[in-house]
């Protein structure tokens, strides 16, 4: 193992035990806050000392050791503060179950629940999960929102203050609740993958900034649900897309679109990861959004063996897919997957039949118009609207593409 | 844990309902809210138009024709309960029959001082 993919190594390890040490405090004490500070010290000391000294045995316990300071300091305002109290006593229950026992419990599913709760604000549900669960600074979540780093952090405390003071319950949610609240977590983690990122049904940007984390957050939902099909169908999707990422770009920063992206740059590993969680998931025999969309992308990866897509297959899950989850995105997937089966006036169609206010500034409709325009021989029409699209993009990559293709 | 749950409506659906179903349905709310053991308080409140409004600046008394403001929405009653946490509160703010016609407020009570009562 190279040395940056042992300190990745390291970090998952302290990032999990931090998120299990929120979760379990958090969960008993209703604070994120006061979880969080908490632990804070001792989680940056982890990432400082484990790369060298080794992932220690009881890495809780190391944690709980080293929050000890903090701890201690948090008893000095108890006497002042009142509420504080629970916590403190919590810590050591902790550092007890820590130490004795060879698994410390996992709280993070409830902590998952709580934050992706439809009574925090949608925009702080994926910054608050990357932040109690990985343990990420809200500097780093901000930059990947595109929001100044007090902005975030604002959103960050008035939500953790919302959970203690509205009383948001860390538990499981049951049916009937169960399906829309599994949706509100698949959602959040989905938006962590895509933060920054304009279009991630095909892959059509460069920029990806908490790609990783979301896959973390990913696989640590599967772990955490293992018999809900969309949690293995999120984990497919987003692992298919990572997979292709040294082939997105070429070495000079030149953007490349997904079919004719050069298959030998493909992580095999991760298209086997995807695959297998594909399979997981058919076999629970639940269909949905996600699975479906793992399913499109698992389609595309089969060009790195057959040499061809299966474009009428891709049609016929896209078909699906606009009619459980009716977003652009997939509207836009639909009409290219129709034209790419041959019928172009048909793919055409299907794109002007996406409601004008939600297509006006939306870069990947206007990319799928130009390029059905184009194979159209419409020429002068695709010339426009790739320069339209080119407008609408943040990505310098994809930007200097959609020109070169207006200029074609 | 003790919420409030303010029945936020539209004007024309102020008035104190007539409609006997909409009497049934009220009723059987009330009873339910009491048979679970939750209901601490509640009131119906009347018509915004006949609201006064009351402030003191500079040790002067105000008095103004209310209502507080002009909005398609008015305040027209509310509920006190004590459940162990916000779903619950939000399961019972669902139940109101109200909910059907405007929307329901939630709200903890007291907030910190509550909240450090409930053992969680």
């Amino acid at each position: 193992m190279s040395e940056s993919a042992t300190h990745a190594a390291v970090e998952a390890v302290a990032r999990n035990s931090y998120g299990r040490l929120v979760a379990y405090l958090a969960a008993r004490s209703g604070d994120v806050a006061g979880a969080e500070d908490a632990l804070s010290e001792a989680f940056g000391a982890a990432l400082r000392r484990w790369p060298a000294d080794g992932v220690p045995e009881k890495p809780e316990a190391w944690l709980l050791h080293a929050a000890r300071h903090r701890l201690i300091d948090a008893a000095r305002h108890a006497q002042v503060r009142k509420r504080n109290e629970p916590l403190l006593r919590l810590a050591g229950e902790a550092e007890e179950i820590a130490t004795t026992f060879p698994i410390f419990p996992d709280e993070r599913l409830k902590l998952l629940f709580v934050c992706a709760h439809p009574a925090i604000d949608i925009a702080a549900r994926t910054p608050l999960m990357l932040q109690t669960v990985l343990g990420l600074d809200a500097a780093r979540i901000a930059s990947a929102f595109l929001v100044s780093p007090a902005a975030m952090e604002q959103r960050l405390v008035r939500a953790k203050t919302k959970i203690r003071e509205a009383g948001v319950p860390f538990c499981v949610p049951e049916p009937p609740q169960w399906d829309e609240r599994v949706v509100f977590v698949l959602d959040a983690i989905y938006s962590a993958y895509t933060a920054g990122w304009e279009s991630a049904i095909d892959g059509g940007s460069t920029h990806h900034a908490l790609a990783h984390e979301a896959v973390a957050l990913g696989r640590t939902l599967v772990s955490l649900l293992p018999d809900e099909p969309e949690a293995h169908g999120l984990l497919a999707l987003m692992l298919h897309c990572e997979a292709r990422r040294p082939a997105r770009a070429t070495s000079e920063g030149a953007f490349v679109p997904l079919d004719r992206q050069d298959t030998a740059l493909w992580l095999q590993p991760l298209i086997d990861e995807a695959e297998k969680h594909l399979r997981v998931a058919s076999a629970l025999k639940r269909l949905g959004r996600y699975q479906l969309e793992a399913a499109i992308q698992s389609i595309h990866a089969h060009r790195a063996v057959g040499g061809a897509i299966d474009w009428p297959e891709i049609a016929l899950l896209y078909e699906g897919l606009v009619r459980l989850a009716p977003t652009i995105g997939a509207q836009v997937g639909r009409a290219v997957a129709l034209a790419e089966t041959g019928d172009g006036a048909a793919g055409l169609a299907a794109l002007d039949a996406v409601a004008a206010d939600r297509s006006a500034n939306y870069q990947p409709w206007w990319a799928a118009r130009a390029h059905l325009l184009r194979r159209l021989r419409r020429h002068a029409e695709a010339r426009e609207a790739f320069a339209h699209a080119a407008g609408l993009t943040e990505d310098p990559a994809l930007r200097a593409y959609l020109l070169e293709r207006a200029a074609r | 844990m003790k919420y409030i749950l303010l029945v936020h409506v539209p004007k024309d659906s102020l008035a104190a309902p007539t409609d006997p179903a909409a009497v049934a349905a009220g009723r059987a709310y009330g009873e339910a809210l009491r048979a679970a053991g939750i209901f601490v308080a509640g009131v119906g409140l009347g018509s915004p138009d006949n609201a006064t409004i009351v402030s003191v600046r500079d040790g002067k008394r105000q008095v103004q024709d209310g209502p507080y403001a002009e909005s398609k929405e008015f305040l027209g009653g509310f509920v006190v309960i004590d459940v162990p946490d916000l779903d619950a509160a939000l399961e019972w703010a669902a139940r109101n029959p109200s909910a059907a016609l405007g929307s329901i407020e939630v709200l903890p009570l007291g907030g910190s001082y509550f909240a450090a009562s409930t053992g969680r």
